[in-house]
């Protein structure tokens, strides 16, 4: 017996932990991990549904996302050395000359 | 021959399109030679359509020529028609003529004005105007004249539009003439949803058929064109506006505001008589009108000092003279009194011109004196002239006609004795006020030097409006006559005064003015100054100078008020509406930018916010 | 099979709330992954072995792994954990706390109310996914290869811009 209602209701957990991670820190490297724990968050989502459905949608889905992940993570972290070369300093509400 | 009579408004009307398209670009003697020629050729061709219908009457005495229909709307369609009967037969001759005579001085008087074109384009217009009006078929094309001649009184008050305060004294006459203008449309709405049509004849067959007299809607319609009268006409109590409107050029007062303008009310009522007599308190109202206006303005005029003005309440009082006959139904002798009074006015404010001219535009009277010498010219033809108005017996044109309308005023049965003994009081202050100015004019010593000499532009018309001043009252049964085929005749009951009596009391009348003013000004001079040194004496000069402090009244009563709510609403509140739509969206603006804090976080928040919203709108509704 | 879903569920939520309270970064990290580490259980719990799989080689192995190059080569130290706690006051968890409460609190209500799922009985292997992932989702994959692609060459381009005055960049790129 698979636990699929449990299972949403973790991958929620992890999902809203993340969104508070996001709102709460400020410092970018932070933000980033939490963004990474909401993706995962999704994954598990996507996955306890394909395993639901008996497809294997859900895995292929959760495939594409870590592609993704990957992606983003390689970028992001680029931007985030050149914002420490810039600013010298990682605080998102430092940061805030698109101010208007 | 009768065909013709549409090219006597249509040939000034052209004249003046040609003179203000090209006239800048015409040599002085052309643009002369365009502005005199119209006007001649006009009068002219009234001549000669007179020589017709007086020769071969028309069927009931009367011609119409339809031009076309102007506006075809529902029950609605007044045409450009033009009606030709003895009363405006009568007007169109004498309107026309004088016009020529007063365009031919103009030639000269107004040599070397840099808007000498314009002038004379302004002048042609308003005569096509003015015989619009007096041909008008419809009261909608009268009304069309009326407002025409009215703007060309406003363009030619303010002719020197250099100096504001003609500008001033422009709008002032056009706002005073305003108000009774619209009670004139608002009586012309009253007539056409009435009676259903606006042509003159069949609305005179309509009211007469469908209202008895003393109805309410005859009261209110006869009421409102009198409303429309007393403001082109300067009667009391819109008088205000034409002293001031001295401030234009003399040929325009002359012709404008002496001879022909100023008479449109007098026609407007002669015209519509039909109204007038199915309303009889409105008639009444229009002698009141006419007894109280020549009172008024005889005693404002032995206050004023400046020479164009006194005459321009000369013509407030005699067209009072006019309005009293209209008012006791002497129809055929108010026109009469518009004919000889057009000749001998005309000629008083030429003769005007001329001592203007010559001591180089010198308005005021006690700066003059001893021209009798000078310009003797002048001094004749003012003199005829002003024997003219105040009626110097049996030899001049005024005699006659003013002596016909006090005997109406006796012998009518609309009439009074009170009515007739203010016209007798009138006669005395004319020819008071007239020989006061005559006498400190042009006797006693010379106070200014004469520079310039008239020529004889000037003098020709000067010289055949002095004959006509004084023939022009013989034909006087025959003008009843002639008048009688357009309008009804005086209703007579006798109240004992006879036309010997009435005749001898204005002779007597004229005798005494003459003496006190020749008492006052010649013989003792140092009476005038008597009078005004003791207080009353000075208050009522006062009071009577500043035409019994009606544009003090007007002035509190109206402008003040207005213009105090302009300024008020100089923030204009229908605006600002719009304007708070504008700042309420710059508010917006302001508040929602407050929102752009550029912090990361804030925007994350916002998203999470908003999302968390969406979710609960689509789970929970 | 339920308990190791529960225990390694908890093992997750509990690490994820430990990697968010952190002052070191470097602390977080190994937080994160051992979250990723018993997501990846939960995932072989499912009857997914090729995700889980997937998870700890990708995500834990690679992705984290980048994470702590990047935060050795910003060298925070000390002064950096010191910065961060004055930066994280009590207050400034409340706000985000509520919201994600009542986010929460409505994806649960969702899942309650819903329809009751049927009892799965087995996994789906890794046969199963590669033939879906090659056979109907293959414009994905070429999707996802160009979006890898991307992700380097913008990587690297704003990689080398930071590092234009070293002898390396100048011999690579004359």
């Amino acid at each position: 017996m698979l636990p699929i209602r449990e299972g949403l209701i973790v991958a929620g957990i992890l999902f809203t932990l993340g969104v508070v991670g996001v709102l709460v820190r400020r410092n970018v490297l932070f933000v980033l991990m939490s963004i990474e724990v909401m993706l995962n968050a999704a994954g598990l989502a996507f996955v306890v549904a394909g395993t639901r459905w008996r497809q294997p949608d859900g895995q292929v889905v959760f495939l594409f996302i870590l592609a993704m992940a990957a992606a983003e993570v390689s970028v992001g972290l680029a931007l985030v050395l050149e914002l420490y070369h810039q600013y010298k300093a990682l605080d998102t509400d430092a940061i805030s000359r698109m101010r208007g | 021959m009768l065909q013709l009579l549409w090219l006597i408004p249509a040939i000034p009307f052209a004249g003046a399109l040609l003179l203000m398209v090209f006239g800048p670009r015409l040599r002085s003697k052309a643009v002369a030679a365009v502005g005199v020629g119209t006007i001649a050729a006009s009068a002219i061709i009234s001549l000669l359509v007179a020589a017709a219908f007086l020769s071969a009457p028309p069927a009931a005495n009367a011609y119409t020529q339809t031009l076309w229909t102007w506006i075809d709307a529902g029950g609605f369609h007044p045409e450009i028609a033009f009606y030709l009967d003895a009363l405006s037969l009568v007007m169109i001759v004498v309107v026309t003529f004088v016009s020529f005579l007063i365009h031919l001085y103009s030639t000269e008087f107004m040599r070397g004005d840099e808007g000498y074109s314009r002038f004379f384009a302004y002048m042609n217009l308003f005569v096509a105007s003015m015989v619009t009006l007096l041909l008008a078929d419809n009261l909608l094309l009268l009304y069309l004249g009326w407002e025409g001649v009215g703007l060309c009184s406003y363009l030619l008050i303010g002719f020197w539009y250099q100096d504001p305060a003609n500008g001033r004294a422009g709008q002032k006459a056009f706002i005073v003439t305003r108000v009774g203008d619209t009670a004139m449309a608002v009586g012309l709405f009253l007539l056409f949803h009435s009676l259903g049509t606006l042509r003159i004849q069949d609305l005179m067959h309509a009211a007469q058929n469908h209202w008895a007299a003393g109805s309410p809607y005859a009261i209110a319609a006869a009421a409102l064109l009198l409303g429309g009268a007393v403001g082109k006409s300067a009667q009391l109590p819109l008088q205000t506006w034409l002293p001031d409107a001295m401030a234009g050029p003399t040929p325009t007062s002359a012709l404008i505001h002496a001879a022909t303008m100023v008479t449109a009310g007098v026609y407007l009522i002669a015209r519509t008589h039909v109204l007038f007599e199915l309303a009889p308190p409105i008639q009444f109202a229009v002698a009141v009108v006419g007894a109280a206006t020549l009172l008024l303005a005889g005693f404002s005029a032995l206050t004023q000092s400046d020479l164009k003005r006194v005459l321009a309440y000369s013509t407030v009082s005699q067209i009072g003279y006019m309005f009293l006959a209209l008012g006791v139904g002497a129809w055929g002798a108010a026109i009469f009194h518009f004919m000889t009074h057009a000749f001998f006015k005309a000629l008083l404010f030429l003769a005007a011109g001329i001592v203007i001219e010559a001591l180089h535009h010198e308005h005021d009277i006690f700066r003059m004196g001893g021209l009798r010498k000078e310009l003797p010219v002048a001094f004749w033809t003012f003199l005829i002239g002003g024997c003219a108005l105040a009626g110097l017996p049996l030899i001049t044109a005024g005699f006659y006609s003013k002596d016909l309308i006090l005997w109406s005023a006796a012998n009518s049965r609309a009439g009074s004795a009170g009515l007739w003994g203010v016209g007798i009081a009138g006669v005395v202050l004319t020819s008071l006020y007239t020989f006061r100015l005559i006498f400190v004019v042009f006797f006693g010593q010379a106070s200014t030097p004469v520079s310039r000499r008239p020529g004889a532009a000037m003098l020709i018309p000067a010289y055949v409006l002095a004959f006509l001043s004084i023939v022009g009252g013989f034909d006087k049964a025959p003008f009843a006559a002639f008048m009688a085929t357009a309008l009804p005749a005086l209703p007579e009951l006798s109240r004992g005064i006879t036309e010997a009596m009435s005749s001898a009391a204005a002779g007597a009348a004229f005798l005494a003015g003459i003496l006190i003013a020749w008492y006052v000004y010649l013989r003792n001079p140092a009476a005038s100054r008597s009078l005004v040194a003791n207080p009353a004496g000075r208050l009522l000069h006062r009071f009577w100078f500043a035409d019994w402090g009606m544009d003090w009244l007007y002035d509190r009563l109206f402008v003040r008020p207005v213009v105090w709510m302009a300024a008020a609403n100089k923030g204009d509140v229908i605006d600002s509406i719009y304007d708070g739509l504008a700042r309420a969206a710059a508010l917006c603006y302001r508040v929602l930018s407050l929102t752009e804090t550029g912090k990361l976080r804030w925007y994350a928040a916002w998203i999470a916010g908003g999302s968390v919203v969406m979710v609960a709108i689509v789970v929970f509704l | 099979m339920t308990i190791l879903f529960y225990t390694a569920s908890a093992v997750a939520i509990a690490a994820t709330i430990l990697m968010l309270t952190r002052l070191h970064a470097v602390h977080a990290l190994l937080y994160l992954i051992v979250s990723l580490l018993a997501v990846a259980v939960i995932f072989y719990d499912l009857g997914a072995p090729f995700v889980a799989a997937l998870e700890v080689i990708i995500y834990a192995g690679a992705i984290m792994v980048l994470f702590v190059f990047v935060v050795m080569l910003l060298n925070l130290g000390a002064e950096a954990a010191r910065a961060e706690r004055s930066l994280l006051t009590p207050s400034m968890w409340i706000g985000p706390t509520v919201l994600a409460v009542i986010l929460l609190a409505e994806f649960v209500w969702l899942l309650v109310h819903g329809s009751t799922p049927p009892t799965a009985v087995a996994g789906i292997g890794p046969a199963e996914v590669g033939m879906a992932l090659f056979g109907r989702y293959v414009i994905g994959v070429e999707l996802a290869s160009m979006l890898l692609l991307g992700g380097l060459v913008g990587a690297y381009h704003l990689g080398w811009r930071k590092s234009a005055n070293t002898e390396v960049s100048r011999a690579s790129h004359p």
